[in-house]
């Protein structure tokens, strides 16, 4: 049972959390690796709502097939179809959902604070699926897996985020439980992407990309946002991509172990080029196949766990 | 509580080889040999118990049936009381259409885990036959179904609960019986 009734942030999850998100995590990688039925009916009967209010194509789709593999009813709400753009407010929207018996909020949000709010006003689970720059849990929790899988463990490895850290939802996530797992972060990226208040990830951050490669298990490179941008200054494509840019040249001072890995979409030529994106250190695919497995242990941990007074 | 005793010992190491003796020669009887026959052990006790069944119809029959495993905690109807805490790999690796499948635990009690692990079964493909092997029957069914192959009928109350120690997780080998309120916390789930 995790500490915590709702997946708002890594913020609030203890190393125990994680390791048993992991851990569950791992048994529904077989069930999804299975040649039969990639089913279990652990959550039959629970009612998942989708309340996607930004745009998602992959962690929306790998959130249904997390839902549809442990036999959940969904339903799926969109920005542009939900009553929000007829001037409901969230609050209205989300009781009257509520008040149909949802079990579960899967929320996807521009403004930060978001799922938090709704927790507010439903007394179903709500998991965050990303709100504005603030938090990506579910995205730290298959990056962790990922990295686990490939190393055996978190403790003492050390981790290179680079790129658009002010604007990343992923870093902040991602961050502070990779600290909690006992992984030494590094952020990496231009003095305009850099976070104010170094304090609030007690990461080193630094600017330059080359000194750091060598050392580094890992090097996750963010996708830069230029949708999220709002006039934050990158000069060029051409000059971000030779700065910080992960190409082959860097790649190949890379440890022999390291590993390579991206939340996705990718921009190919600018953040990555297309030759590191697909070489043997990329973990990028088996970072898809982990948000399956990692979502469906989230919802069932979240699920299973909090029903003390029912009986069947 | 000190020292924590069980109120009875019902089987010890040489009467539980010669329950698992003769619940092979049962199944080998039953399925007209072992060519057909795979076992599939229920996790956490019925894994071992499947790996000695399996060894001892070798020595029988000079064929050993292939071993899989079962972990039933996402096929359970009761994750809202009881989430499992420790999960372990399901690994079946072999064909189960149209093979006579045993499956194997180490107590037959309400009968929930069986219907579990038939569902949890069922989603690897078609097999001929489905039978049930268990060290204990202690009774108290509480849906339609019953073991095939039984090692000891063991009447007991609720307010016992009866244990299967093994030697690959427990050390030792032995069935006993214990009071609910006197009872040490468990190694494994079942």
């Amino acid at each position: 049972m995790l500490s915590v009734r709702h997946l708002i942030d890594t913020t609030s999850l203890t190393a125990d959390d994680i390791t048993q998100i992991l851990d569950t995590a791992r048994s529904f990688a077989e069930i999804n690796a299975r040649k039969g039925i990639k089913k279990v009916p652990a959550l039959r009967g629970r009612t998942i709502v989708n309340l996607f209010l930004e745009p998602s194509t992959r962690t929306r789709s790998s959130f249904e097939l997390a839902e549809k593999r442990l036999s959940a009813d969904t339903l799926n709400m969109g920005g542009s179809t939900s009553s929000v753009v007829k001037g409901e407010s969230l609050a209205d929207t989300i009781q009257t959902i509520d008040a149909m018996n949802v079990d579960m909020f899967v929320v996807r949000a521009r403004l930060a604070g978001t799922p938090q709010k709704i927790t507010e006003n439903t007394d179903a689970i709500v998991i965050n699926a990303g709100d504005g720059k603030h938090q990506h849990p579910t995205q730290a929790m298959l990056d962790l897996f990922t990295i686990r899988e490939h190393f055996g463990q978190l403790d003492g490895l050390k981790v290179a985020i680079v790129g658009d850290l002010a604007h990343s939802r992923v870093c902040g996530s991602l961050a502070p439980a990779l600290k909690t797992m006992g992984a030494d972060v590094t952020l990496v990226g231009p003095p305009t992407f850099l976070v104010d208040d170094p304090s609030y990830y007690k990461c080193p951050q630094t600017s330059d990309f080359d000194s750091v490669i060598p050392e580094m298990d890992v090097v996750y490179m963010l996708r830069v946002q230029l949708e999220r941008m709002e006039g934050a200054a990158i000069p060029s494509k051409r000059e971000y991509n030779r700065l910080y840019g992960l190409d082959l040249r860097r790649e190949r001072n890379m440890k022999d172990n390291a590993i390579i890995c991206h939340p996705g979409p990718m921009n190919r030529g600018m953040e990555i080029n297309t030759e590191v994106a697909d070489c043997a250190r990329s973990r990028i695919l088996d970072q898809v196949t982990a948000g399956v497995a990692t979502r469906m242990a989230e919802m069932y941990l979240l699920l299973g766990g909090d029903n003390d007074g029912i009986s069947n | 509580m000190n020292n924590p005793k069980p109120k009875a010992t019902i089987m010890d190491d040489v009467a539980m080889r010669r329950a698992v003796t003769r619940i092979a020669h049962e199944i080998l009887e039953h399925n007209e040999g072992a060519d057909s026959v795979d076992l599939v052990g229920i996790v956490s006790r019925g894994v071992p118990l499947a790996d000695i069944l399996s060894r001892e119809i070798a020595e029988i029959e000079g064929k050993r049936p292939s071993v899989g495993k079962l972990d039933i905690s996402f096929y359970r109807d009761d994750i809202s009381r009881s989430i499992a805490p420790v999960l372990h790999a399901t690994n079946i690796p072999f064909d189960i259409n149209n093979r006579n499948i045993v499956l194997v635990d180490d107590v037959l009690y309400t009968g929930r885990t069986v219907r579990s692990a038939l569902d949890a079964l069922m989603d690897f493909g078609r097999p001929r036959t489905v039978q049930l092997a268990v060290m204990i029957d202690r009774g108290h069914r509480e849906l339609p179904i019953r073991a095939d192959f039984v090692g000891k009928n063991v009447p007991s109350s609720h307010s016992e609960d009866v244990r299967v120690h093994l030697k690959e997780i427990d050390g030792d080998n032995s069935v006993t019986i214990w009071d609910k309120a006197a009872m040490p916390a468990k190694g494994g789930n079942r």
